[in-house]
This record gives C-alpha cells, structure tokens and sequence, in this order.
C-alpha cells in the first residue's frame, strides 16, 4: 500500500496547497513534498523484488485490485515497482522537492496555484514510473502534460502561449500515436490477453501470440504498432528530428519547471521504451536496431553541435538533453546488460545533473535577469558558491570519473560496444562517443565565458551570493551526483537485475 | 429480494412521479404566496424534488428493479409505460441535471419574475423526459416527447424582454412543431404497416410488411428524423446554437444535457425494441447505416463549426452538436449479432458523464453571466486570477470533453470508441477519434484564455452566487469521480442496454 500512500499523499499535498495562501504556499509545499521523499526512501531501504516487473520477475509493493471491465477487457489498479521503476521514483520524488525549493526566489505570484500544479505533476509522474496496468499507467502519463502546460504557459516567460502550446500539441499527437499503435496490439492478441495488465500483455507477445487483425499479418501489426509507439515516445524523450518542442519549452519555461521537465519528463519517454518497445518486442526491436541507433547518434551529435552555436545558457543545457537523451536510446538499442542497464542508470544521473544545469542556471538568472553567454563574465567573482557547482555539474556532465554521468555514460559505452544484436554497433557507438568531446567544447566555452575573467554584466542587478535556499537545493543534487558516482551500485545492482531478463530471447542472444 | 414482490407494480415509476409531484407542489407554494421574491423555497423544493428522485431511481438501479436479474422488466398500462434498467438509468442523468439546474437558477432567477412557473416547467420537462425513458409504446413516445417540449419552448423565451430568449424560443418552438408533426406522421405511417404502437408488437409484425416495405421505411426514416431534432443532429441541429445561446444559461444546461439525453433515450429503445435489425435490415430499410452517416455528419459539422466560434456559448452550442454525433454511435456501431448491447451501454454511460460535464459548462457560463463578463474568448482573459476555484472547475469539464485522461469524459469516450471497434465499425471510431483530438483545439482555447493570457481589462466579479458556485463545484466533482467509478456506471448501462436486445 505504500505506492498509493505515496501517491495519494501528494495528490492531497497539492490540494492543500492549492488552497493555502501565497504567502506560505512555497514553504508549505516544500514541507508536505518531504513525504513522498520519505516515503520513496523507505521504499528503497525495503525494496526486495528480483527479476523484471514485466517478464514474471517478484514486484516490491505490489497491488492489483480490479478496477472496471470493458468489452471483455478488465482494467486493473496495478502497481508495483522493480528494479527500473524504483530508481526513478526516488527520481522523482527528490527532483520534485529540490525544484519546489528552488521555485521560492524566482516564483513571485500565484504561488498556491504553482506549488499546487508541481505537487500535482508529482504524484501523476509517480504514478506514471509506478503504474503496471495499461490503462492506470496511461492516465497518469497523459495527466502529467496538463500542469505541465499551465505551468509554461502561466509563469512562463514572453514566449510561453506559443511554448506551452506547442509542448501540449507535440506530445498529445504523439500520445495519441502511442495509444492506438498499444492498442492495436491489444486487439491483434485476441483472446490471449483478458486484461490491460502490462506483465500478461508483455508475456502474450514475447511468446508470440500476435494475431492478425483486419486482414494485417502479425508482423507487420508488430512492425507497425511498434513505431507508432517509438515515435509516440520519441517526442517525449526527445531525439532528432522530434526535439524541436524542447528548447521552445525550456527556454519560456521557469527553471524550477525546466528541471523537471529535463529531469523527470523527459525520463517519461524512455522508460516507456524501455518498458513497452524494447521489453515487449525485443525481436522488431532487434530489426529496427540500426535505424534506432542511427537516430541516437544523430541525436547525441545533432544535439550537441545545437548545443554548441546557442548563445542561451539555458538553450545550451535544454539541446544537451537531446544529446545526452540520445546516449540512453544507445544504450537501450545496445540489449546487454550493460547497455540497457547503463541506459536506465543514465536516466537517472542526466536526471540529477541536468537538475542540477538548470537550477544553477535560474540562480544565476535570478541574480542577473539575463542568461546570455555575451552579456556576462567573471561571475566567479561575485557568486563563488553557484559557479564551483555549476562547475561540478558541467564535469558531470561531461563525465568526469566519480560522478555520476561517469557511471551511466561508462555503462552504455562498455555495452553497447559489446552489443552483438546491432551490425556495426562498435562503429555506432564510436561516432557517438564524439559527442562527448563536442559537449566538453561548449561547456568549458560557455563557463569559460561566463564565469571566469573579468566580471562584467550588462544589467543594472547588483550581484551577490546566492540565497541559502538557492544553493541547498544545488548542493544536495551535487552531492547526489558525487555518491552514485562512487558508488553507483545503489542503484546499478537493481537496476541490472531488472534488466538481465529481458536480454534473453529467441535464444539468439547471450 | 426483487422489489416488486413486495411493492405494487405502479411504485416502479415513483421517481417519474416525485419530479411531477415536485411541479405540483411549487404551483401551491407559489399560490399561496404569489408575489414572493424570496426564491429560497422555491429553488429548495426543486433541488429536493429532484435528487428525492435521483436517489429513488438509483436505489432502484442498484436493487435491480425491472432489470434481467429480477423478473425484467416491469410493464404498466398494457406495456405503454416500461421500467427498467435504461428508463432508470436515464432518469438518473435527468435528475441529476435537473438537480444541478435548480441549484443554479436560484442566483440566476434572483430579481426576476414568476419564478415559481420556472421551476415548474423545468419540473414537468423532466417528468416528460423521465417518461420518455420509460416509453414502451409510440404514444406515450409522442406525448411525453411533447410534455417535455413544451415547457422547453417556454423556458427559452423565459427572458420575455431579451430579443435573443425570445427569437431562440420561437425558433425552438417553430423547428419543434414541424419535427412533431414528421414524427407523428411517422408514427401513423408505422401505426398503418404493423396495426400497432406497442413497440413490441410494433417489431413482432414489421417483419411482414410485405408490399408496404416502402411506407415501412419512410415512417422509420421520419421517426429518426423527429429523435435528430430532439438530440440536435444533423440535419435538424439549426435550433440548436440559437436557442442554447438566447435561453437563459441553465436552461441552455438542461437542453444540451438532459433534453439530449432524453432523445437518446428514446431513440435507443424504439430503434432497438421495435424495429430488430434481424428483421427490418433485410427488409432493405438500413437504419444502423442512416444513423452512421448522421453520426460522422453530425460530429465533423459541430466540431468544425465549434472551432470557429468567437462566443463561448455558441462554441459549447455547436460543441453539444459534435457530442451528440458522438452519441450516435450508440446506435449506428449496431448490427445483427453483434456486441448491440455494449455500444448502446457505452452511449449511455457517455451521455451520464457528459450529463455532469456539459452541465457543469454552462452553469459555469451561467456565473460568467451573472458576473457580467462578456461572453466572447477575449472577454474571458485573466478570468482565473479573480476566480481560480470556479476556473478550475471549468478547465476540467474543458479538457473532460475533449477526453483527456484524468477525468470521466476520456473513459466514456474510450468506451464508446472501443465498443465501436468491437462492433466492427473501426471506421466510425476512428473518425470519433480524430474529431476528438480536433475538439482539443477550442476547449483548450477557453482555459487558455481562462489561465494563461492576461486579463484585458479589470473584473468587477462581486459576491460570488452561491448557488451556482455549488452546482458548478458538484458537476466538477462528478466529471471527476465518474473515472474511478466508471466501472460500476458501465456495466450498469451496459447490462441495461443488453436486455433491450434480449
């Protein structure tokens, strides 16, 4: 019951602090968010499921009461966490808390309805990482984009109608997408499936019970549901050519947004390739496997050299998600162990530091109002504490050792270079390697320019030390990144019990 | 313990009854005190006349009254009246309605004349509604289709000193008049085939219609024609716009709701009790196609025509004419042998969610009014600074009617689209489908304009009505507990719908 204590408490949090007043809604949200903190550790502490939730593996906290039948259908209330899931709840659950945080200095009206709106998506995001009944897990997923939109489109900056539109627009359509290539597949597997479970509809087509459906052979429902699926959740990850809803969204939307939206929306996408394409259809995965790892490459390359020509610090950090978010679809497409267990691990430290990126990129616009690369230097000078961790963060980034980009990057390289699933994997894997010195390049220009030197601002703020409030958020998330850095079995060791399962199939693969 | 073993038969249509006694009894309050204005009693008797019989039709659905588990269903007068699992299940959404509508008039009638007589017509139109439901014979059909018509003309042109109320009544009542007399003479055209108005006789003898196929199929085709008018489709949709936009708000609320639902109700049962696809499709009279097209007609032209409006009202208008276009597949996704049963359960649990969130829209207009904002998408900037609670009840009827996910009007929808696909009709559901994500576009316009831009001038909002505050906050409560009680709501209408096709 702890899931839907966890859940239910922050559904409750953000109604009372919708309700509160602006003066306390900051403080009250922060407080109540420290529940689910609590909670998401407890579950940690206590996590014991083997194996992978979906291929018949022992699930931590487990429920699954039935909720409404449909046509022959039921829907059930299932969850339950395993070795991916659990990972990226503690994710959520910290982001949410540090982001609210953070939020105190630059959020400065309608407050109770901000923190309401963040508690909200938090619990919808638990719900969506938690969720192992089709229909439950696509309720939560689609509940997350309404505050997501308000949160743009309201406190956003001059760009935010366009944005948050554009956000809610991009990944509605390719929901939709998702929805009917899922569903399809529902109904192609006839009478082998009697529910919406995710683990029965996992099992029903890994053993090949696909049917045809309207005259179309199985495979090419198999083929056809599995990219209306990928591209459904290519748009949320996002890669190349998808990705252009991300900057705009970022660049309008506050920073306390911008980390969730890099930090755990983003993640929204690929664990649901992990878990509905690359888990249920390993084979059409396998066929598509060049494709994919094109697009990754493209994407970690593409990215970057975007990354490389904005002049926006926050610009500069939203493209290098698209980058980074293509190490993980490397690493899913790699299917060994190290790969798709890197990739997992990956979502989980981009989440930290890209977190990290973008908080210390609002604290610094909260100080200046501007995040222009040309219209600072030598902010070293006047906010000593923000840059050394910006600095740190930009070596995670980069994946200097010991940190936990290291770790995640490490594990998909190893992997995917190891992969025998994927015709010139090692050749793949190489060119996207590159990308990391393309990302070296723009962080040490931007911080080069911006923090170092003489100091010089062309605004009329005075600039000091961050707020106390400002930088405890920054320093926990470092210190996050540092200990799964040296220590990434934390999680790694879960992680990879989860993902060991789904790498044998067809008894092809070792 | 079946109740009716215990009850007389007649009790079966107690909840029809409460609404119609309700109506009596604000005539007497009002005659003993003709002048009042304090419309606190009267609002009350109206609102406890009708969920009094919200809670007795629901008592009775839950226990199983006229239902397949517990005798079928209960016949009275010769089979003219029947109750049972859909006439109960209808008359909940009616009542429902009507007890949202009551709430809300209470602010809005403040300061106006012959309340009593408002609260009254509205009372009687439910009864008529209600006894729609329960029709078992085309002339019971008729007449409460007309006791249910009548006081709605009136209540449209209730705002006798507004050009628009008055202009929407005369239109309403114009447009009705022609379609009762298509449908009475589709009724006497039937009446001439089979020799009978009992629906079931109706269907017993349809299939020897021999050489009188031809006048057979017209009296259907007109038949439909008169249920088109009361549900707003295509073709007969023109009164619809006007009148929701000229009535007073809440009336708008009852028509677009619980009226449209009437005529479902009614067309379900006499589409699927008296003319059997098994026996009259042969015959070459394809009424499950006719209402296909009328379906996909009439969903594409309110979406289109809803997108492109500049006033929030007439955009609900039109948006009520796509929804009844979604209805519809409640009988055009009907065939022989095939799942009839869960499609027509499936329109009927969308029409009770849609009872809830479409009502809740217009009352939610209703308070705009009342506060005297305008009416247009500008006019409706900023509107969530001054009154967040409201507004966000708004945005979740808003983005429930555009079937989004957190809320009742997605699973209604994925209901009615999936019990489509079953049926075989992927293509009825596909365009449901497109037209669905294509109404995203204007809901989302008003909470867009609602949150996001800003406010355009000040608000001058005043005392927030109570009344409909209420309503708006009940209906928005139920848009979102109509999710996870969806189940319970389904089979209900789904077992009620089978035993039509039993």
């Amino acid at each position: 019951m702890i899931i839907e204590a966890l859940i239910a408490v922050t559904f409750i949090a953000a109604f009372v602090v919708m309700l509160a007043p602006d003066e306390v809604a900051g403080r009250l949200a922060a407080a109540l968010s420290l529940l689910p903190v609590v909670g998401s550790l407890y579950m940690w502490s206590r996590f014991d499921a083997t194996g992978n939730a979906l291929m018949g593996g022992d699930i931590a906290f487990e429920t699954m009461v039935p909720w409404l039948e449909l046509g022959g259908y039921t829907l059930n209330w299932h969850v339950g966490v395993d070795g991916i899931g659990l990972p990226l709840v503690v994710l959520t659950t910290l982001l949410s808390t540090l982001a609210i945080v953070s939020a105190w200095t630059p959020i400065d009206e309608r407050q109770s309805q901000f923190y309401g709106l963040m508690l909200f998506m938090e619990a919808n995001l638990l719900g969506v990482f938690t969720a192992l009944d089709f229909f439950v897990w696509f309720v939560f997923w689609e509940a997350v984009l309404l505050p997501m939109y308000f949160l743009i489109g309201v406190w956003g900056g001059p760009r935010r109608k366009y944005a948050a539109i554009k956000f809610f627009v991009y990944t509605n359509i390719a929901s939709l997408a998702m929805f009917i290539g899922f569903i399809a597949l529902v109904f192609g597997l006839g009478d082998s499936v009697s529910s919406l479970d995710m683990p029965a509809i996992a099992a029903a087509l890994r053993a090949g019970e696909l049917g045809s459906l309207y005259g179309i052979p199985a495979a090419t429902l198999q083929s056809v549901a599995f990219i209306a699926m990928f591209l459904g959740f290519a748009v949320k990850v996002p890669i190349v050519p998808f990705h252009t809803w991300l900057p705009d969204a970022h660049v309008e939307a506050p920073s306390p947004v911008s980390v969730m939206l890099a930090g755990v929306l983003l993640k929204m996408g690929t664990y649901a390739l992990l878990r509905f394409n690359f888990t249920m259809m390993p084979e059409t995965a396998t066929a598509f496997a060049v494709p994919i790892a094109l697009i990754a490459v493209i994407s970690v390359i593409y990215g970057a050299m975007l990354a490389l020509a904005q002049q926006d610090l926050k610009r500069i950090v939203a493209y290098s998600s698209v980058s980074s978010m293509g190490y993980v679809i490397l690493g899913l497409v790699a299917y060994t162990t190290y790969g798709v267990g890197g990739a997992t691990f990956q979502m989980i430290a981009h989440g930290l530091i890209s977190g990290l990126m973008f908080m210390a990129v609002g604290v610094i616009y909260n100080a200046t109002h501007t995040r222009m690369v040309g219209d600072m230097s030598g902010m070293a000078d006047r906010m000593p504490v923000t840059t050394g961790i910006l600095v740190a963060g930009a070596f995670g980034y980069m994946g200097l050792p010991l940190m936990a980009g290291f770790a995640g990057e490490f594990f998909i390289f190893k992997g995917a270079f190891a992969s025998t699933v994927t015709a010139g994997m090692p050749l793949y894997t190489a060119a996207a390697m590159f990308g990391i010195v393309i990302v070296a390049g723009y962080l040490l220009f931007a911080m080069q320019r911006t923090l170092f030197g003489a100091f010089r601002l062309e605004t009329d703020y005075e600039v000091g030390p961050a707020a106390l409030h400002e930088t405890v958020p920054l320093a926990v998330l470092l210190v996050t990144i540092i200990v799964l850095g040296v220590a990434p079995d934390l999680f790694f060791g879960m992680i990879q019990d989860a993902v060991n399962p789904l790498l044998d199939f067809g008894g092809e693969l070792s | 313990m079946p109740i009716q073993t215990q009850l007389p038969t007649w009790t079966a249509v107690t909840p029809t009854l409460l609404l119609a006694l309700t109506a009596l009894v604000l005539f007497l309050v009002d005659s003993i005190d003709p002048d009042s204005t304090r419309p606190t009693a009267l609002a009350g008797i109206s609102a406890l006349g009708s969920v009094s019989a919200l809670v007795v039709a629901g008592w009775f659905l839950l226990a199983g009254t006229g239902q397949t588990g517990s005798g079928g269903a209960i016949e009275l007068y010769g089979g003219s009246i029947v109750v049972d699992g859909m006439s109960l299940f209808f008359t909940v959404i009616f009542a429902s309605v009507a007890a949202m509508v009551s709430l809300a008039s209470y602010d809005y009638l403040r300061d106006r004349t012959y309340q009593a007589e408002f609260y009254s017509l509205v009372m009687l139109a439910a009864t008529g509604m209600s006894l729609m439901a329960s029709s078992g014979s085309l002339v019971t059909v008729f007449v409460s289709l007309e006791l249910a018509s009548l006081p709605s003309y009136a209540l449209v042109a209730f705002l006798k000193k507004n050009r628009g109320s008055v202009e929407a009544g005369l239109k309403y009542f114009l447009v009705g008049a022609v379609s009762s007399a298509v449908f009475a003479f589709g009724i006497s055209l039937i009446y001439a085939v089979t020799g009978s108005l009992l629906l079931s006789e109706v269907a017993a003898a349809i299939g020897d219609a021999g050489d009188l196929v031809g006048v057979a199929g017209i009296g259907i085709v007109m038949i439909a024609g008169g249920f088109a008018f009361k549900t707003a489709s295509v073709p007969f949709h023109f009164w619809a716009p006007e009148a929701y936009e000229g009535a007073p708000a809440p009336i708008s609320a009852f028509l677009s709701s619980a009226s449209k639902a009437a005529g479902f109700a009614v067309a379900f049962r006499v589409f699927a009790v008296a003319f059997p696809i098994d026996a009259v499709v042969p015959m070459g009279v394809d009424w499950p196609l006719l209402f296909a097209v009328l379906a996909v007609v009439t969903m594409t032209l309110g979406n289109f025509a809803a997108a492109t409006q500049e006033n929030v009202k007439r955009m609900l208008a039109y948006s009520s004419v796509g929804h009844a276009g979604y209805a519809l597949i409640g009988l055009a996704a009907l065939s022989g042998g095939g799942p009839n049963g869960s499609v027509m359960g499936a329109s009927m649990a969308h029409l009770l969610v849609y009872g809830f969130m479409n009502t809740g829209a217009f009352l939610f207009i209703a308070m705009v009014e009342h506060w005297g904002v305008g009416r247009t998408f500008e006019d409706y900037n900023g509107l969530a600074t001054q009154a967040p609670v409201a507004c966000l009840a708004m945005t979740v009827f808003m983005f429930s009617l555009a079937g989004l996910p957190p809320f009742g009007g997605f699973l209604s929808k994925y209901a009615l689209f999936y019990g489509a696909i079953q049926g075989g009709f992927w293509w009825l559901a596909a365009v449901g489908a497109i037209n669905s994500a294509l109404s995203l576009f204007y809901y989302s316009r008003v909470v867009k304009a609602m949150w996001i831009e800003d406010p355009s001038g000040t608000f001058d909002l005043g005392a927030t009505p109570l009344g409909i505050y209420v309503a708006v906050l009940v209906a928005a409560v139920g848009t979102l507990v109509l999710l996870p009680a969806f189940g319970p709501v389904v089979e209900t209408a789904q077992s009620a719908a089978t035993a039509l096709f039993a």
